[in-house]
């Protein structure tokens, strides 16, 4: 029976937890030397260590445990004085050891927070995610199933094992349990993940690029009735590979689990794949059983004591938290709420900083950006950072347009010529015989400023209502005292605006 | 020549008397003579040995510095890996597996001109106290061939003892180089944990194993002690720290003043008298050498056994995890449509012998969730209260003694279906591996009721081996005063082919 999320919130509470594995982008793995650059040739990046030849041991990375420290530090964990690895055992092909070098009961880093902000029904609310642990780990190898229909272990015809992923460095962040939020954990589990890949992104420890599987989100979910104190039986979703993936495997789960329970079912403890497509997830292996790892402390490997004035160097090292941050550029660009969120989650943040950085007026940086440049990584299905368009190439372009050589018309065309490989604004101004009319420099600065000064008209206009045009004509004729041909100063404000007459 | 002294080919080397490539082709043919009845080596590597012994006169030739062992031969336990020479760990699941690179100690034996003949029988993976464990048959005994070489480094051991090698490695995770070196007459060395590289032995239980020396005399062991020891980044825990001076010592011999403890708990009930009666002289020539004989106790050794059977079955049972069949070694029931998890059971099935199944299962179940505590948890305090007992004591004394092992040499197949009287041969030498210090056998002569050879263990603390050296050759001159030849002089020629 199909119950609506209104009505599962007014029933129950849901209660979280959630596991983010990250994998560091250090140049070598976890425990050798091999080379952790994504997409080599299968089984190129390989070595005794990591192929768990007879014989080989295994020996720590430092660089590893430093960017685990900092992430720690910068999520507010103590960091244990002693730590060690553990052994996880099972069985799997693409696990070389068939054990995995982890961290079990003596953790590197333990209880922090990460606060996050969501807007709710009452303004702007704080929620604390405390975060239970960060721990090491490695990843595992990759089996590539051919033959069958679902590209999964069972009707595969046979399987490819490429170890070129075994040992990479990976850190698992587990929070504690996530309660008290109400109808907004979808939300909250989003901003949460959010907040935790902007803060790796700033200490410089991953890629933290969720569709590579870099930074991978594990969502447990269980509802328990308003009131109780009782925790439900948990689901936990793998294969959670966006942003708002999160958000919608936690409302998925929180709506499964209600019908479950509203018809008197049970809720099975077990692991959930996924499905980008529907937004559902699907059974996987069962958890009811709880799995026998045999943990027990590696002992190839000595315990981990990092020295109390390395971690404070560490921690002075840390850089602004990516929210304070982010308040601080709201606040000196000026920029809406709405237009700082537009941003973030067009992922131009850093990007547009940058190009405001070489000299260019933020809002100018933020509309290029946001606008011409995120409609052109739409269109062709990339990440804007992917683009051949750098900030310096954006800060020429601005600055040109500012100075009147180029009309944001040609300037559109500038960015698709630099974003087509033909090279930086000036040569592709070159190549391209873009040709700025230097004779309506002044008139177009005037119409600048007219349109400025009248937003709502020029929007009117870009939205094709050209008899507006009449008005903003009328300004331009009196800023230029009337020396201007009335003619010329309407096609080029009707080009400046994207519109013709024809 | 090959029944000298690995220090005295050395010198013949050195003084231009012989070469390398004669002592190797003298060893080789020792090796085609007597193998067949004493099955020492498991691989004989003589293209790669007379090679590498060419190498070295060559280098010798040119007037090199060269180390004091280059040129040299020696038998290497089939558990180092060597870059392609085939590394079996006396088991048919690595049957045919080529390791791609050295271990650390071939890469320091190579760096010393050592010559490699060939890998040694063992124990498979080095689990057992006989040799018979091995999946291609045992090793016998030089001095009876119905007899066991002790294990599980028998082949090492016996291969000394057959003159087939004046120099060999074995590896120690219980006493696998001590009771083989007591059973045969000859001298075994476990360093300090982390005194030798582990990287490339093949695991059996990583915090118990280590390699070491074995040979006929105590300076010969210490040269070879510090040819192969040194601090290794690719062993995290390798100690970085320098080499005890093995070979000062061994060369002093003098034990004026110095304390030997003698462990209440490793003597009396259990032990053979004619090990015991050499047991007691031993420790009489060692008094009129100068030293001061006191009595030590340890009581927590009692349950070393016990918590020896937990800790390391459970390490094992990790460790062999990784012979799957999916990358290396032996490949059973791969036919059309079988799963990855069908291969790995028969192949496991198939690949393992009944003691190293016995101890997977064991550490399976002792590392399980509601046994772990009771069982490797308890074990772990154990191993600390062993520790304990050992700091103790040294605060009394500078090294400990006892009888390497209860009994001399038993006959091949009269323990085989008895794992636990087995076990309680390694009852005098698991404490030193639960410790992580140093121990050493050598030969306190022949037992009155069997004329087979007694071991005298000698225990140091950790990265004060040179201790055992200092009371190992001021023991092994009384001894060979005594004698007046050396011990190995006495065992029966070996008929050959």
């Amino acid at each position: 029976m199909a119950i609506s999320y209104d009505e599962v919130v007014a029933q129950y509470e849901p209660v979280l937890g959630l596991e983010v594995h990250v994998e560091l982008n250090t140049d070598s793995k976890m425990f050798c030397g091999c080379s952790t650059v994504f997409g080599g040739d299968p089984n190129t990046q390989t070595c005794p260590v990591c192929l768990a030849l007879p014989g080989a041991l295994p020996t720590v990375n430092e660089k590893a445990i430093e960017s685990t420290i900092k992430i720690g530090l910068a999520l507010n964990c103590s960091i244990a004085p002693f730590s060690r690895f553990a052994r996880k055992n099972y069985f799997y092909p693409d696990m070389p050891k068939n054990f995995q070098i982890s961290q079990y009961d003596e953790p590197i880093c333990v209880n922090g927070y990460v606060d996050i902000e969501i807007e709710t029904d009452e303004g702007a609310k704080l929620f604390r995610i405390e975060i239970e642990r960060v721990h090491m780990e490695e990843d595992t190898g990759k089996s590539l199933h051919v033959g069958g229909t679902t590209g999964r272990i069972h009707g595969a015809e046979y399987s490819l094992l490429d170890y070129n992923r075994a040992g990479i460095p990976l850190v698992e962040i587990v929070t504690k349990i996530v309660s008290g939020t109400g109808k907004y954990a979808p939300e909250v589990a989003k901003a949460y993940v959010a907040e935790l890949r902007d803060i790796l992104r700033s200490l410089g420890v991953s890629d933290v690029k969720m569709e590579q599987g870099s930074l991978r989100c594990d969502a447990n979910v269980s509802l328990r009735l308003i009131g109780s104190e009782k925790l439900g039986t948990r689901s936990e979703t793998k294969n959670v590979n966006s942003l708002r993936s999160v958000e919608r495997a936690v409302r998925g789960e929180m709506i499964r689990h209600a019908e479950l329970l509203n018809k008197g079912e049970r809720v099975v403890q077990e692991t959930r794949h996924f499905q980008e497509d529907s937004g559902l997830t699907r059974s996987g292996r069962s958890k009811e059983q709880a799995e026998d790892y045999r943990y027990f402390p590696e002992p190839d490997l000595v315990p981990i004591a990092p020295d109390a004035a390395w971690i404070e160097d560490l921690r002075a090292s840390l850089p602004e938290r990516p929210s304070i941050h982010r308040k601080r550029l709201q606040e000196a660009w000026a920029v809406p709420a709405n237009e700082m969120a537009a941003m973030i989650n067009a992922d131009v943040l850093e990007i547009v900083e940058a190009t405001v950085a070489l000299g260019a007026d933020p809002a100018k940086a933020r509309s290029w950006w946001l606008g011409e440049i995120s409609r052109i990584a739409n269109d062709k299905d990339v990440a804007i950072a992917a683009l051949a368009i750098t900030p310096t190439d954006v800060a020429q372009i601005v600055a040109l347009v500012t100075a009147g050589e180029l009309t944001d018309k040609l300037a559109r065309q500038v960015i698709e010529g630099v974003i087509a490989g033909e090279g930086d604004p000036a040569t592709v101004i070159a190549a391209r015989g873009i040709k700025v009319v230097n004779d309506d420099g002044a008139l177009m600065a005037a119409i600048e400023k007219a349109c400025a000064a009248a937003p709502q008209i020029a929007q009117k206009i870009r939205d094709g209502h050209i008899p507006a045009a009449g008005a903003l004509i009328g300004a331009v004729m009196k800023e230029t005292a009337g020396q201007a041909d009335a003619a010329r100063v309407r096609t080029l404000l009707l080009s400046h605006l994207g519109q013709s007459d024809s | 020549m090959i029944r000298s002294n690995a220090s005295e080919m050395a010198a013949k080397l050195v003084a231009g008397e012989t070469t390398s490539v004669a002592l190797t082709a003298a060893h080789l043919d020792r090796i085609r003579a007597v193998d067949v009845d004493v099955h020492a080596f498991l691989h004989v590597d003589s293209e790669g040995a007379l090679a590498q012994a060419a190498a070295v006169d060559a280098k010798r030739a040119k007037g090199e510095k060269l180390s004091p062992l280059a040129g040299v031969p020696l038998a290497l336990k089939d558990v180092l890996t060597q870059k392609g020479i085939p590394t079996t760990c006396g088991s048919k699941i690595l049957a045919g597996w080529r390791p791609p690179y050295d271990s650390s100690v071939v890469a320091n034996l190579k760096r010393n001109d050592i010559v490699i003949l060939g890998k040694t029988n063992m124990d498979e993976f080095a689990m057992g106290s006989s040799t018979e464990n091995s999946a291609f048959g045992p090793t016998h005994n030089p001095w009876d061939l119905t007899r066991i070489p002790g294990g599980s480094g028998g082949g090492s051991s016996a291969a000394l003892a057959a003159f087939q090698a004046p120099l060999a490695i074995g590896t120690d995770t219980g006493g696998s180089i001590r009771q083989p070196a007591a059973v045969t007459g000859t001298v075994g060395v476990k360093p300090t944990y982390g005194g030798v590289s582990r990287f490339g032995l093949v695991a059996f239980s990583s915090s118990l194993d280590q390699a070491g020396p074995c040979a006929r005399t105590v300076l010969d062991a210490a040269l070879l002690h510090e040819a192969i020891a040194g601090y290794d980044p690719k062993d995290s825990t390798s100690i970085n720290a320098p080499v005890p001076a093995v070979v000062a010592a061994a060369k002093s011999g003098n034990v004026k003043g110095m304390k030997i403890g003698v462990v209440k708990e490793l003597n009396g009930d259990g032990y053979q008298s004619g090990v015991r009666t050499r047991f007691e002289e031993s420790l009489e020539l060692l008094a009129g050498a100068g030293a001061e004989i006191v009595q030590v106790s340890a009581p927590n050794f009692e349950y070393a056994l016990a918590a020896y059977y937990l800790i390391a079955p459970s390490e094992c049972s990790s460790n062999l995890a990784r012979f799957d069949a999916m990358r290396y070694g032996l490949r059973v029931g791969d036919i059309d449509g079988a799963s990855a998890e069908s291969v790995m059971n028969l192949t496991r099935e198939a690949g393992f012998g009944r003691e190293v199944k016995r101890r997977i299962i064991l550490g399976t179940y002792a590392l399980s969730s509601g046994y772990y505590d009771a069982y490797y948890g308890s074990a772990q305090k154990v191993r600390t209260l062993i520790t304990q007992d050992f700091n103790k004591a040294f605060a009394r004394c500078d090294v400990m003694v006892s009888p390497t092992c209860p009994t001399t040499a038993f006959k091949i197949g009269e323990k085989s279906n008895d794992p636990i009287a087995m076990y309680l041969n390694d009852i005098a030498t698991i404490p030193v591996n639960m410790a992580g210090i140093g121990g050493m056998s050598l030969p306190a002569g022949l037992a009155p009721e069997d004329g087979l050879p007694v071991g005298f263990q000698i225990m140091a603390p950790a990265m004060q081996d040179q201790r055992m050296y200092l009371v190992g050759a001021a023991l092994e001159a009384a001894l060979l005063s005594k004698w007046g030849a050396p011990l190995l002089s006495q065992a029966p020629a070996l008929a050959g082919s």
